[in-house]
């Protein structure tokens, strides 16, 4: 058994931000358009969200990273790596951290890269700043989970494919609301998901993407960490998981030990669908939001590929200032402008016109 | 897509940048090197707050081609908190929504992308506050 990570500096979660688009479509529309309703008392979830037309994930990371920015409290010049983690970044070769850098008055002096591993490329930019923070290289880095998803019409996929995510500035432990206590990485070669270059949508491997790669992966990584920091479940307030659907999360939560109590907050899939990469992290940005000093969080993430990332987090005293700094994630969850089928179909780009 | 020029004009377009003149205090957007006030031609860029009433909109149905995949969307005049009055895009709303007077804020969206191969361009539009914070 390997031993957890922790970096050589103490590092945190020193301000947070999430963003979810207004726009959500009904389950219901999916199944009523291709399975003429057959489904409706089987949906995954019952509605996920929809970017607007001039939304991508470089506007929305610009909104949830000055969320963030307002709760950490730092100048924007004092950031000095800019990584988004995504599947759906606009351009497929300049980083999106660029013009989120430049609106925010980030750059020049920064880092900046796309990082890709389908539903974790969120944690894996958290666990980057982390080890970046944690070796003194800069003193703040800005780490992005954030997605708008797509799967192919009439598929299983595209009840839930959703968008929004979360941004983190990670700092030293001091100046953080939430000290990362330590994690666990564990990555092997499952092809449950994945997606070739220039295709649109996604291949999934059906019954495979249940035990063998959400459940093995995530079990993996969170025994590991708990064993390395000698902890048990009902040592923490708060856990939350990567959220495909709503039933996977409250499982491998049950499978882990957590209660019901414990995934209370940030369970947001079945009000916002699955935004991938800013899934699990948009997550954690709810459960923040009604943490205290003293709290202990769990924050275990799963990409297909496969891999899953799982962490530990001490809230400390700065979380009570912090919080009522920007927006509450329930701020974005709550709003709503229902669009149907057919709206979504031409936002989305699935007419073909030519 | 003219990129020199979409790249001069980031300031304004994503941080909502105008100018102050230095002699009278009076601010512009778009940003203007000549005082409109005192004719001055000393000025410091001045970042707005984002933060405005919609005065009033129209909703536009005909857009040129590059604007068409969004239509219908809405084109505001809006008075932002400073004083100053500007001309944006009003997002995250239908247009049967939308109430003169509403409070609005500045995000940034895209306005449009150079067909499938080019640079996209991203500025400021403004919607709907989602909340009002106090601190
Ligand atoms: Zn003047």
């Amino acid at each position: 058994m390997s031993e957890i990570m922790k970096p050589a500096r103490d590092v945190g979660i020193v301000g947070y931000g999430a963003y979810v688009p207004v726009y959500r479509l009904p389950a219901s529309e999916i199944s009523n358009q291709w399975r003429s309703g057959h489904d409706l008392n089987f949906l995954p979830i019952k509605q996920k969200s929809v970017p607007g037309m001039d939304e991508d994930v470089i506007t929305m990371s610009i909104e949830a990273s000055k969320n963030a920015l307002k709760r950490a409290g730092i100048h924007p010049k004092d950031i000095r790596a800019i990584w988004v983690g995504s599947e759906s970044h606009p351009y497929a070769v300049k980083p999106s951290g660029t013009v989120v850098g430049e609106v925010l008055n980030i750059i020049p002096n920064i880092l900046s890269a796309d990082m890709e591993f389908a539903c974790k490329a969120g944690t894996e930019a958290i666990q980057a700043a982390t080890a970046f923070i944690g070796s003194s290289m800069g003193d703040y880095a800005l780490a992005i989970g954030m997605d708008t998803a797509q799967g192919r019409p009439g598929d299983a996929l595209e009840y839930t494919a959703a968008a929004g995510g979360a941004a983190f500035i990670m700092g030293p432990a001091e100046k953080s609301l939430a000290v990362v206590e330590g994690s666990f990485s564990y990555v092997t070669d499952t092809p449950d998901f994945f997606r070739r270059a220039y295709q649109k949508y996604p291949e999934h491997g059906n019954r495979f993407t249940g035990e063998p790669a959400y459940f093995k992966h995530i079990t993996e990584s969170v025994k590991a960490l708990l064993k390395g920091l000698n902890l048990k479940p009902s040592d923490f307030t708060a856990a939350v998981f990567h959220q495909p659907n709503v039933k996977f999360p409250q499982n491998v939560a049950k499978m882990l030990g957590f209660s019901k109590e414990q995934i209370k907050y940030g369970l947001l899939s079945g009000m916002i669908g699955n935004t991938y990469a800013g899934s699990s992290v948009i997550g954690l940005t709810d459960i923040l939001d009604h943490s205290h000093a003293g709290d202990r969080i769990l924050l275990a993430s799963f990409g297909s590929g496969a891999g899953s990332d799982a962490f530990s987090l001490m809230v400390t005293n700065k979380i009570k200032n912090a919080v009522k700094k920007a927006p509450l994630t329930m701020d974005y969850v709550d709003r709503s402008i229902s669009v149907n089928y057919g709206l979504y179909a031409r936002w989305r780009n699935k007419i073909i016109m030519e | 897509m003219d990129i020199p020029r979409y790249w001069r004009l980031k300031d304004q377009r994503y941080r909502l940048q105008g100018r102050k003149c230095k002699d009278c205090g009076n601010l512009s957007f778009p940003p203007r090197l000549v005082c409109q006030k005192c004719k001055s031609r000393k000025s410091v860029p001045h970042e707005f707050k984002g933060l405005g009433k919609l005065y009033t909109y129209t909703a536009i149905y005909q857009a040129p081609d590059r604007f068409d995949p969004m239509v219908p969307y809405i084109v505001g005049l809006i008075d932002l908190e400073e004083g100053v009055r500007i001309t944006a895009q009003v997002t995250d709303v239908l247009p049967e929504d939308v109430v003169i007077g509403m409070d609005l804020e500045m995000v940034i969206r895209k306005i449009y992308a150079d067909g499938d191969k080019g640079p996209i361009l991203y500025g400021y539009k403004f919607r709907p506050i989602l909340k009002k914070m106090t601190a």
